[in-house]
């Protein structure tokens, strides 16, 4: 991006301006869920299922409610009583708040806890005496779409299997005709295991019900408010809980990353416990908890092929996967699109013929199939194409820059329409994947490869040249429970020229109150420390969708540029009025109107916004606000080119990331530090399930990974020091040409590391290693070539 | 229960409670005392957001009993600031932009302070190892170097 048009002082866009909401943070005056105390409040705690598939034959309480300050214990059969034991999914599946008879996922709610202090809440958990009757659990998706397999929902009475949904996006036909064509075709087998968030705050809430007013208030960790607000409404309408009587608060948010979209059973049981008893009720999941019940993201068992020519030419791709969805289909994703933007795996890449597929199999894990910080699975089409594309690399043996740099959509190909129907709105590849070899010195880490290989040392190199797909988004296709995917800014100047800016989007760490201020300074001239932000509370927001899916400056960041010029267009008739001129005859720069050709003659902002409320001209409305739903025309597609260099010691088969060069183009960029930082945190998300992260089951359903002991977290010490640069190719329909950035890096940066592996074992024969890349697969790897 | 009574020193000031066996040292500052700054992120002492410093060595405080603290010196994060003056640590953290959505924020900068008061001019390497015990989900951790740097720099 050029200049900054504003000063430091207005501080629009391009500045790398302090952000707003670190005074609190620094000082420990952040106010996290847990952190709300209310007169009378009680706390609850969850009992949850030992087994991933069994009959609750009892569920004894009285030891617990013999507990002094044990109040209730609520179950599903409470629950049952006002029909609130069940409740939708996001995704239109169903889900149990409380089970009656059947728990079907290890870590599933059983009942809870109310008490007058958090430890005997948890005490009168731990008296809780449930018997149960344990069956087999189904948890592998294969046996479980297998013909014959008993049916897991047999609460759906339509289910006469166990497939949650198929999908399918391309034609089929003339995909598998070009690839039976095809001069050359790899394949792999490609498994993206479940994972989770871990978002550093847990999920929790304190339910507030006030019996006088009939009025509940929650304050939840929620990225999406107004959508939480419409779903309680439509699941608990019926006693009473309508719309215009709830409040969702999202106050603080310790990271969300897509895990804190869905409704978990235990907010539900907060707020019935709330209703019922008639006191605040708080709930905060502990970290195992966390883990273990909340949904997951990814478990996805693809089927990669790519067809090309015998010069590296890619003709033709087809993937088939099933995908791992557990126990309901409780992911968030758009109705239209129940797998996400998976058909956005054709990548960079100038495909004519492709066809993707999925099947969705419920099984005994926990429910979901969320996001990872990765756009609606977009993680998992990148994964497929960049592994493949360098499959196909390695089978010509071709350098596998070379081969993305023939495959590559080109700059003039842009608006490009890919052949899964996408149109992405700009791009240009190339430069950034040659900035990125520019960068890290490709040719003589080549060279640096070759001599150790000759000496038996192992050192990898891995790109990975990504497109999102990010935005959601235009409301002819994207809805989430038929609620459209428009964002919104609603924006108010004070006489005194200062401004409050809400939004329908909220910030997890994001550090929307200064990127949001920021664009309001862009277009108003008003500094952005004059610019008060604020989200999440849905008494007060205008309406939205939420944050997710990098979702938040294409929707929310346009809607705050166009409501903005609304005001900047009224502000100019004040500004004419008082300067006795025509609005026509008005020049603007950041902050003032001036009459054309004669600059000493000028309104500020703020004298047109004191004109506003003091000496508005006859006949105009008083006031200087204005409010935008911002209904995108298109997504945007922001891309990048990752470069990571490996080394692996043979011994041990431990990887450690020596380098790791990420050149992102997120279009033109608001507050560069924030975008700088956005891009670090997801590269250590695209590290984390690359290297270490991972949720299993044993057969009998059993969870490994479920807590931080053996769920790693990457720490200081396995995080490299991440390079990063940036080409700018705006975006032509984002009103500030801005495409969005939160999870570009969590999605490029998983293959580039993958492929930085395989490319220091291709010599041994290796064509694929699934991730999570442990030392014991590594070493596995090279036990069996010396076998051989 | 049993209960006792302790007495505290917590930021210079003297606390006094009378608590259950049981009680974390987190869940005395944070509810008895309500001081929210210190987070819980864990429940097997991994990630750090309880960190605060006990006689001079950062501690995880969800890994301690209130009454092991009986008679020690407390500093939470609500204790960096002085007399309206940011420590250099917070200075680091805001400029450098060390911190996202905050949450293992606080107990980052004690770790930090803590590192600081013993090596004044650590290398990136002893930063790694000093907030290896602190998991950071937002920042990716370079950022948090840098701004312990900074500190280090202004400390010296």
């Amino acid at each position: 991006m050029a200049t900054p048009k504003t000063d430091a002082k207005i501080s629009g866009m391009g500045h790398s301006m302090k952000r707003k909401e670190d005074p609190r943070f620094i000082r420990g005056q952040g106010r996290y869920v847990d952190d709300i105390t209310l007169p009378g409040m009680l706390y609850m705690d969850i009992v949850r299922s030992p087994y991933a598939h069994a009959k609750i034959k009892k569920i004894n309480t009285e030891a617990a409610l013999k507990i002094p300050g044990v109040l209730a214990v609520i179950d599903g059969p409470t629950l049952e009583k006002y029909k609130l034991h069940w409740m939708p999914t996001i995704s239109s599946d169903t889900q149990m708040v409380l089970p009656i008879d059947e728990v079907m996922y290890q870590a599933q709610e059983v009942c809870a806890v109310i008490a007058t202090e958090r430890y005997i809440a948890a005490d009168g958990a731990d008296a809780v005496d449930v018997e149960y009757e344990p069956l087999p659990p189904m948890m592998d998706p294969f046996k479980s779409m297998a013909k014959g397999a008993p049916v897991l929902r047999k609460d759906k009475k339509d289910q006469k299997d166990n497939i949650a949904f198929h999908w399918e996006a391309g034609d089929r036909a003339d995909t598998d005709k070009a690839m039976a064509g095809a001069e050359v075709v790899v394949t792999e087998n490609i498994y993206l295991p479940r994972i989770h968030v871990a978002s550093m705050e847990t999920c929790g809430c304190v339910a507030d019900f006030d019996s006088a007013q009939g009025k509940l208030t929650v304050y939840m960790t929620t990225q999406a408010p107004h959508a939480i607000r419409t779903v309680f409404a439509l699941v608990a309408g019926h006693v009473g809980l309508s719309e215009e009587r709830i409040r969702i608060i999202s106050p603080d948010i310790g990271g969300g990353f897509g895990g804190k979209v869905p409704v978990y059973p235990g907010y539900v049981i907060a707020v019935a416990a709330s209703v019922v008893i008639g006191k605040p009720v708080k709930w905060i999941e502990d970290r195992m908890e966390n883990l273990q019940a909340d949904s997951f993201a990814r478990d996805y068992h693809m089927k990669v092929e790519l067809g090309a020519k015998k010069d590296g030419t890619m003709t033709a791709l087809r993937i088939k996967t099933v995908a791992d969805h557990g126990y309901s289909n409780a992911s968030a994703n758009p109705s239209k699109y129940p797998a996400g933007l998976f058909s956005i795996c054709t990548g960079s890449y100038d495909l004519k013929h492709a066809f993707c597929e999925v099947d969705a199999v419920y099984t005994h894990k926990p429910p979901g199939g969320v996001a990872y910080r990765c756009s609606f699975r977009v993680t998992e089409a990148v994964h497929a194409i960049e592994r493949i594309t360098d499959s196909l690399a390695h089978k010509l043996d071709m350098d596998p820059a070379a081969l993305r740099m023939k495959n590559f959509i080109k700059r003039e190909q842009f608006p490009y329409k890919s052949v899964l129907g996408w149109e992405y709105d700009s791009g240009d590849y190339a430069p950034a994947l040659k900035k990125a070899m520019d960068i890290i010195g490709y040719d003589a880490l080549r060279k640096e490869q070759a001599e150790k290989r000759k000496k038996g040392e192992l050192m990898g190199i891995g790109i990975s040249s990504f497109t999102e797909i990010v935005g959601a988004g235009p409301s002819r296709d994207f809805d989430i429970l038929g609620i459209k995917m428009f964002d919104s800014a609603e924006i108010r100047v004070h006489p005194t020229g200062k401004a409050i800016a809400r939004f329908g989007t909220k910030s997890q760490g994001q550090g929307h109150e200064t990127t949001y201020a920021q664009i309001v300074a862009e277009e108003l001239g008003i500094p952005a420390s004059d610019i008060q932000v604020e989200e999440g509370d849905t008494d007060t927001a205008p309406y939205g969708l939420g944050t997710y899916a990098s979702r938040s400056t294409p929707t929310s960041g346009a809607a705050a540029s166009l409501a903005s010029r609304k005001i900047r267009e009224k502000a100019r008739h004040i500004a004419a009025h008082l300067l006795e001129c025509s609005p026509a005859d008005l020049d603007w720069e950041p902050g003032k109107f001036f009459i054309k050709g004669v600059p000493q003659k000028f309104k500020t902002i703020q004298e047109c916004a004191f004109a506003a409320y003091t000496n508005h001209p006859q006949g105009m409305e008083a006031g200087l606000e204005a409010t935008h739903y911002y209904d995108p025309p298109n997504l945007t597609f922001p891309f990048g080119s990752y470069i990571c260099v490996v080394d692996i010691d043979p011994g041990t088969g431990v990887v450690k990331v020596r380098r790791f060069v990420a050149v992102d183009d997120c279009g033109n960029i608001i507050n560069p530090m924030i975008v700088d930082g956005q891009i670090h945190g997801g590269l250590n998300q695209g590290l984390a399930p690359a290297l270490y992260e991972e949720i299993s089951y044993d057969d009998e359903g059993n969870i490994t990974g479920g807590s931080f002991i053996d769920y790693l977290v990457p720490t200081s010490l396995e995080s490299p020091a991440w390079e990063t640069d940036k080409t700018t190719t705006p975006s032509p329909h984002h009103p500030l040409g801005a495409k969005g950035v939160g999870e570009s890096a969590t999605v490029g940066a998983p293959p580039a590391i993958a492929n930085a592996v395989v490319d220091a074992l291709r010599h041994l024969g290796v064509t694929h290693i699934d991730i999570p890349i442990t030392p014991e697969k590594v070493w596995r790897a090279l036990q069996a070539k010396a076998a051989a | 229960m049993a209960m006792h009574k302790i007495s505290v020193t917590v930021n210079g000031a003297a606390r006094a409670a009378e608590v259950e066996s049981r009680l974390l040292l987190v869940h005395l500052l944070r509810e008895v005392f309500r001081m929210t700054g210190t987070h819980v992120g864990c429940d097997t002492s991994h990630c750090g957001a309880c960190t605060v410093i006990l006689d001079g060595e950062p501690v995880k405080s969800c890994t301690l009993l209130a009454v092991q603290a009986d008679g020690c010196k407390i500093t939470t994060v609500e204790g960096l600031e002085q007399g309206g003056k940011l420590h250099p640590v917070q200075e680091g953290f805001t400029e450098k932009h060390g911190l996202q959505c905050g949450f293992c924020t606080p107990g980052m900068m004690l770790s930090s302070v803590a590192l600081l008061e013993r090596n004044k001019n650590p290398s990136e390497q002893e930063i790694r190892e000093a907030i290896a015990g602190n998991l950071c989900r937002c920042t990716g951790y370079v950022n948090i170097i840098k701004a312990v740097q900074y500190a280090a720099e202004k400390m010296r």
